[in-house]
């Protein structure tokens, strides 16, 4: 195979001091509001749960020298893990909040889709007024919006209402405090995060490259298909990575939403810390759900790396 | 239809020539409007079986748009457009039996070189064997086998160029459009490609437009030019009747160098004609058959390799020769170009081929020269 060397790309000219600062600057904050948080929650999980305040031990005491190292080292336990997988309660919460993200992230790709297809092929001078429209509701609390869709979706709420007058239903539903809540919470809630990059990769979709399709001989439904969709899998796994993600954890739509059948790890994390006042255990289960969101997720990104590099 | 076989000589193509030879692709007073701008106005042109036919023109002579409804991709305000006698009203883009090389090349990013040439095929549903055997055909014709499974984002400019004309000839299509092709390639590949498009157009018995804003390009590859402004066409012909005989200033100006005196028409027996010129106080002569009458006004333009210049005055039948002094020098290498002053504020230019070296050249600057041209070396035009 024929191979013509690149030309390499010079280093701007500047201060070297300076160029090393930059380079290091994103390390420095990553190590500062990442790796430190992680670190002292991860020293908190192996800790054992103590009526103090904090309410855990060993504490680290530098003024006993050595040996204060030493009894704290001692006084770390893998315990809270064991117990993780001992009680069920875990295991179905952590299997729950997986399964909900998931359905959910599914169904906030197929509202966001069209919505950021749609603006993307909206006429130029429109598509400012729409992606602020898209952004508009950041602008009010979210706590604010989830209580609101309990007015609407309560058994006198303005849904229910609705159907009844139009007759579809005899009957109020129960939709308030169930699952289905969650889903319309978490989809409603998460929506922006979808549509924004999928709009982004929609957007800078080169309009020729449909035309070269049909002119090929491909109609429009199929050049969707072969050419649209293909390119927007940026967008569509950054969208999914935005909103599956943040969904796992969520802890308020569930609490303000859902029911007692509810079961999320999110909430389970805020009754371990806040009800049982169990820091250790509530860190430990925190530190599970991290590595449970981020070795999948780097694996499945070393995976993309390389097939790029394949072709 | 009868096919005439086409010698080796492009010369001896000129089916527009015969009254017998059918349109292949007509245009019929086709207008396209977008709002307020009428982008083409009231055309109709005629294009012939394996013709190359260049649309000419500046950016928003309506040369794109008229190429972009004949693909299908705009549909005319008011016209019809006709491909071997069928109107190709409300067929689809995706239905028609043309092909066309855009500007940008348009590969899709996320398949290598081979889909990109398949893709147009395998929407026809060819089955696998020949997809993969005319893939390999159109590789090997643009001679690009070893780049078969890269990227477009690992490809060079002109190797981009020539997937994009290897992926619109895959299909065989009737008619290729080819949209500013060599817009994006340095000079040496873009005469390189011209060469290998024209061999390209002859071999596959194609009929190839073209869409260019460059007269050059239209000249060396065309066998007939329409040359385009505010969506219509001033000037259809060969390359050459474009160059030497232009029907107006604007196509007189837009392909190649040319010196244009204003005057009036002062004498006309049959094709003798003669046009004052009040710069220079002169009669000057003109051999043209042109329907002009006593009177006109008009302007007679001379390309500059068809002035001469000289010491002494150039005698005999046939020659207008007028004094003049030179102002100014453009050495070229291959050629000069003179700067002749012939009246006050009037300059015209000269082009004289550097036969000799430079310093046994001995017109110098502000010499007092005689400028000298055949009688049927400039042309009249009246618009």
């Amino acid at each position: 195979m024929v191979t013509k060397d690149l030309p390499v790309k010079k280093t701007k000219k500047g201060s070297p001091l300076l160029d090393y600062v930059m380079r290091l600057l994103p390390f420095f904050w990553l190590l500062l509001f990442f790796l430190v948080p992680f670190i002292i929650v991860y020293k908190i999980s192996l800790s054992t749960i103590a009526l103090s305040i904090p309410p855990y031990e060993p504490m680290l005491s530098l003024k006993e020298g050595i040996e204060g190292v030493k009894t704290f080292w001692d006084g770390l336990s893998w315990d809270n893990y064991i117990f993780l997988t001992e009680d069920p309660l875990y295991l179905s919460a952590y299997l729950s909040s997986l399964k909900i993200a998931f359905f959910s992230t599914v169904i906030a790709l197929f509202v966001a889709y069209p919505i950021a297809y749609g603006m993307a092929r909206s006429p130029r001078e429109w598509q400012p007024t729409l992606l602020m429209l898209v952004i508009l509701p950041f602008w009010t609390s979210f706590l604010i919006r989830v209580y609101a869709w309990i007015g609407i979706l309560k058994s006198d709420g303005v849904l229910n209402q609705l159907l009844l007058w139009l007759g579809v239903i005899d009957s109020p539903l129960t939709i308030l405090n169930t699952n289905t809540a969650v889903y319309i919470g978490i989809v409603y809630s998460y929506l922006p995060f979808m549509i924004l990059p999928l709009y982004a990769s929609l957007e800078k979709l080169d309009g020729s490259l449909l035309e070269a399709a049909e002119d090929l001989g491909c109609p429009p439904w199929k050049v969707f298909w072969r050419v649209t969709l293909p390119l927007s899998m940026p967008g569509v796994i950054a969208g999914c990575f935005l909103v599956f993600i943040p969904a796992v954890g969520e802890f308020v739509i569930p609490d303000i939403l859902g029911g007692s059948e509810t079961l999320m790890i999110g909430k389970t994390l805020w009754v371990e810390f806040f009800s049982n006042r169990d820091w250790p255990l509530a860190s430990a289960v925190a530190v599970i759900l991290l590595l449970i969101l981020v070795i999948p997720i780097t694996l499945f990104q070393r995976h993309q790396a390389k097939q790029e590099g394949h072709d | 239809m009868a096919k005439k076989p086409i010698g080796p000589v492009r010369r001896a193509f000129a089916p527009w020539d015969d009254p017998a030879q059918p349109a292949f692709i007509e245009f019929r007073n086709v207008t396209k409007r977008f709002g307020d701008f009428v982008a083409v106005d009231d055309l109709s042109l005629t294009i012939y079986e394996r013709e190359f036919h260049a649309l000419l023109g500046g950016s928003g002579c309506g040369k794109t748009t008229l190429m972009r409804m004949l693909a299908g991709f705009e549909n005319p305000t008011s016209g019809q457009i006709f491909l071997e006698g069928q109107d190709l009203a409300g067929i689809p883009p995706y239905r028609r039996p043309v092909n066309m090389m855009f500007q940008s090349y348009a590969l899709f990013p996320h398949m290598s070189v081979e889909k990109n040439i398949a893709f147009g095929l395998l929407q026809d549903k060819m089955p696998k064997a020949d997809v993969d055997k005319r893939v390999k055909e159109m590789l090997q014709l643009v001679k690009l086998e070893p780049f078969a499974k890269r990227k477009p984002h690992q490809l060079s400019g002109g190797q981009k160029q020539r997937v994009a004309l290897a992926r619109s000839l895959a299909k065989r299509p009737k008619v290729l459009l080819l949209d500013e092709p060599l817009g994006a390639l340095d000079k040496k590949l873009r005469e390189e490609t011209q060469l290998e498009l024209m061999t390209l157009q002859e071999d596959l018995r194609m009929t190839f437009l073209i869409v260019t804003h460059d007269q050059e390009e239209a000249m060396t590859m065309a066998d007939r030019i329409s040359v385009m402004d505010h969506g219509r066409i001033l000037q259809n012909d060969t390359p050459a009747t474009i160059y030497e005989m232009p029907n107006s200033r604007f196509v007189a100006e837009f392909i190649g160098d040319i010196n244009i005196l204003e005057g009036q028409i002062s004498k006309k027996e049959g094709d003798q004609i003669q046009l004052f010129s009040s710069v220079l106080g002169d009669h000057l002569d003109i051999v043209q058959s042109i329907d002009v009458n006593v009177g006109d006004k008009a302007a007679l333009a001379i390309r500059p390799e068809k002035m001469r210049i000289s010491f002494d005055k150039p005698e005999g039948p046939g020659i207008n020769a007028i004094p003049g002094e030179v102002w100014d020098i453009a050495y070229m290498g291959d050629v000069s170009i003179y700067h002749i002053k012939i009246a006050e504020a009037v300059t015209v230019r000269s082009i004289v081929a550097n036969t000799t070296r430079l310093v046994e050249r001995p017109i110098t600057w502000d010499d007092k020269i005689w400028l000298s041209w055949n009688r049927d070396a400039g042309v009249i035009l009246t618009r």
